[in-house]
């Protein structure tokens, strides 16, 4: 029996594999976005095997002129800047780092923002309270001043752009998945877990997260675009990590040279990778959606 | 011997009132007296049925029983001992003890759980067992309540009838291995084809198991059948109680009367000072003290909504009325 078992696990692993292919397939656009991230994440993962330069690298055309400012061409895929840096590998390697921010800073604003919104759904009155207030308070933060204090304390380092960002952006997955822990919370099933024993703990992690999830992987997409979005920002402000090329950063450099009217391909690669790397997301998780809101669920 | 003992029970619920209202006159909040004053003593393997109209507080006092709402006032005795304010360990054992089946099989089972997980939380939540025991245990239960586990064991709430998911309620309580079981109403939300193999499944696992009940319903043809005592309630409050078939045969009390149907409720026409007879009666917002069948009652006197009549428990089987008119009432009824 218990072998029986084991392979009737296994066929509702695939079942749930299978609802996921489902779900990215319902529609062209999630589609299309799922293929666009993973092409990314290969290049990320890949990166330096990838890039033909040093991101930093003064290169030399074959006739052994100095490369400065080409326009896309056979040599220089996504032309060159005006010190002759390579952008097609500056791209490739910023997709890593711009990949590893959104990554790090959606996750992690994505778990302070579901326990904080589970806690404060689930025992209301003064934890509910002391916790929407912070959240409130950060609500009022502008964005902009927050990071260049930020910044201007710690100095411009990966991990505090990350944490810059996250302190930004979980506000909102708090809030809204407060809001569904408060209406789960008084789901009769809930009523029998407490009146079989289930202590708070487990009725928060295993009662109510689960029936979070679906709404909690829309907003972890969500916060990954929106972490991109920031780091571009704030790079293109000039409060990105120096050491690392991001996609922002390459606009802020482009910025920087003064040649902004001249070199549209030096505007044009990193623009179009954030704009078709967050529409990927917004679609997939658009498909997510309709999962996580029960009206639209056909059972 | 006594199982479980609710002495003198209330619940209040406070109406907080509008902002203007408490603030600036000054109002005292208002209380929904959802119950009052209840003592109920239920024996070994006894079956306790509560019958009365909707929001007469049967599922509040259910709650209350199975934890799940702090009593304002009185005391839940569990073998003796009470039950109130334990915490920790002193609290698992009662927890265990005392099981609850909900109304609502639709809303009451987690729709991310499998069947054999919905039955093995309580096991797991109180650690009654290793991983491994409490499975098997889960497995047999599921077997035990007509739900073959090598089917049902894997399948998620939406894959099942309103029948068998009520049996996955079941399974969950009895998996316990419970002293008590409390059941709100739970047949009221299946369809009427099915009612009858779930009652008979309580029936059988009641005479098998040898557990005590508190059986709530407002069917009396089928809490006559199944209760050996019963208990009618009237806005929170006791208004009679005895062996079933006594207070269905020859019921004592104004109220049971009207709701037996032996003597209908008086023509709300004729009696226009007296509210909410037919439709929907009334919440018991800030009641007077005593009988709050009065305002409703042909017999009541000035006296009756002044004093409130407690009625003698224990677990003897003694047939009683919370009325002081009795005496009036049978004069007039012969
Ligand atoms: N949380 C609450 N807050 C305020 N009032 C409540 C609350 N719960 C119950 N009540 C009130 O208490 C009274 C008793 O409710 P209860 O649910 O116990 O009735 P019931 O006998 O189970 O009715 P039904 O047959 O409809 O299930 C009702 O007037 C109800 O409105
Ligand atoms: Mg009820």
């Amino acid at each position: 029996m218990s072998s029986s078992r084991t392979s009737q696990r296994f066929r509702k692993l695939r079942l749930a594999l299978r609802e996921h292919y489902r779900i990215i397939n319902s529609n062209k656009l999630s589609q299309f976005g799922f293929w666009v991230i993973i092409l990314f994440t290969l290049v990320a993962i890949f990166a330096p095997w990838i890039a033909p330069h040093d991101p930093w690298e003064m290169t030399y055309d074959s006739n052994g002129n100095f490369a400065s400012l080409r326009p896309p061409s056979w040599e220089f895929p996504m032309g060159t800047t005006h010190l002759g840096y390579d952008l097609f590998s500056q791209l490739i390697l910023a997709t890593r780092t711009t990949l590893l921010i959104g990554v790090v800073s959606g996750f992690i604003s994505i778990v302070i923002g579901a326990n904080v919104g589970l806690i404060a759904g689930y025992y209301g009155g003064k934890i509910d309270e002391v916790l929407m207030r912070i959240t409130d308070i950060l609500y009022g933060m502008p964005f902009l001043p927050f990071i260049i204090v930020l910044i201007a304390l710690f100095g411009r380092q990966l991990e505090f752009i990350i944490l810059a960002i996250v302190l930004i952006i979980w506000r909102t997955s708090a809030r809204v998945i407060r809001a569904q822990a408060m209406s789960i919370k008084q789901r009769q099933y809930i009523q029998m877990a407490k009146a079989r024993g289930a202590s708070d703990l487990r009725i928060i992690y295993r009662h109510i997260l689960p029936n979070v999830l679906p709404l909690l992987l829309l907003y972890a997409a969500f916060n990954i675009a929106w972490s991109i979005i920031t780091e571009a920002s704030a790079s293109f402000l000039g409060f990105g990590d120096g050491e690392t090329v991001s996609w922002g950063g390459m606009l802020y450099e482009l910025w920087l040279s003064g040649k902004t009217r001249v070199a549209w391909w030096w505007f044009a690669s990193p623009s179009v990778c954030i704009i078709l790397l967050v529409t990927s997301l917004v679609f997939v998780s658009r498909a997510y959606e309709e999962v996580a809101n029960p009206r639209l669920r056909k059972r | 011997m006594v199982v479980l003992e609710l002495d003198r029970l209330s619940c209040h619920f406070e109406l907080t009132p509008g902002f203007v209202d408490r603030v600036i006159k000054r109002k005292p909040p208002s209380y929904i007296k959802a119950v009052e004053r209840l003592s109920i003593a239920i024996g070994e393997k006894e079956i306790l049925g509560i019958a009365g109209e909707s929001g007469c507080g049967k599922s509040t006092t259910c709650s209350m029983v199975s934890g799940l709402l702090d009593p304002t006032e009185g005391d839940i005795r569990f073998r003796g001992k009470s039950i109130l304010g334990l915490r920790g360990d002193a609290i698992k054992d009662y927890r265990r003890s005392v099981q609850m089946i909900f109304q609502d099989p639709y809303e009451s089972l987690n729709p991310r759980f499998r069947t054999v997980d919905i039955v093995a939380e309580g096991p797991r939540a109180l650690e009654l067992w290793d991983a491994n025991e409490i499975e098997q245990r889960s497995l047999a239960m599921l077997d035990a309540v007509g739900l073959p586990s090598g089917k049902y064991a894997e399948r998620f709430p939406h894959e099942l009838s309103g029948g068998e998911r009520q049996r996955v309620g079941i399974a969950s309580a009895l998996v316990m291995e419970p002293e008590v079981i409390i059941a709100d109403e739970p047949l009221s939300m299946l369809d009427v084809s099915i009612r009858a193999g779930i009652l008979d499944l309580l029936r059988e696992m009641q005479a098998e198991r040898g557990f005590s009940s508190l059986y709530v319903s407002h069917d009396l043809s089928i809490l006559g059948n199944v209760a050996d005592r019963l208990l009618i309630m009237y806005l929170g409050q006791a208004m009679e109680i005895g062996p079933a078939e006594e207070v269905i045969r020859n019921p004592k009390h104004p109220y049971t009367r009207a709701l037996i149907g032996a003597v209908p409720i008086p023509d709300p026409r004729s009696r226009r000072a007296i509210p909410n007879i037919r439709g929907d009666i009334s919440k018991p917002i800030d009641p007077p003290p005593g009988c709050r069948f009065a305002p409703r009652c042909p017999y009541a006197d000035a006296s009756c909504s002044n004093t409130f009549i407690e009625m003698e428990t224990g677990a003897g089987t003694l047939h009683q009325a919370a009325c002081h008119r009795l005496a009036e009432i049978d004069n007039a009824g012969s």
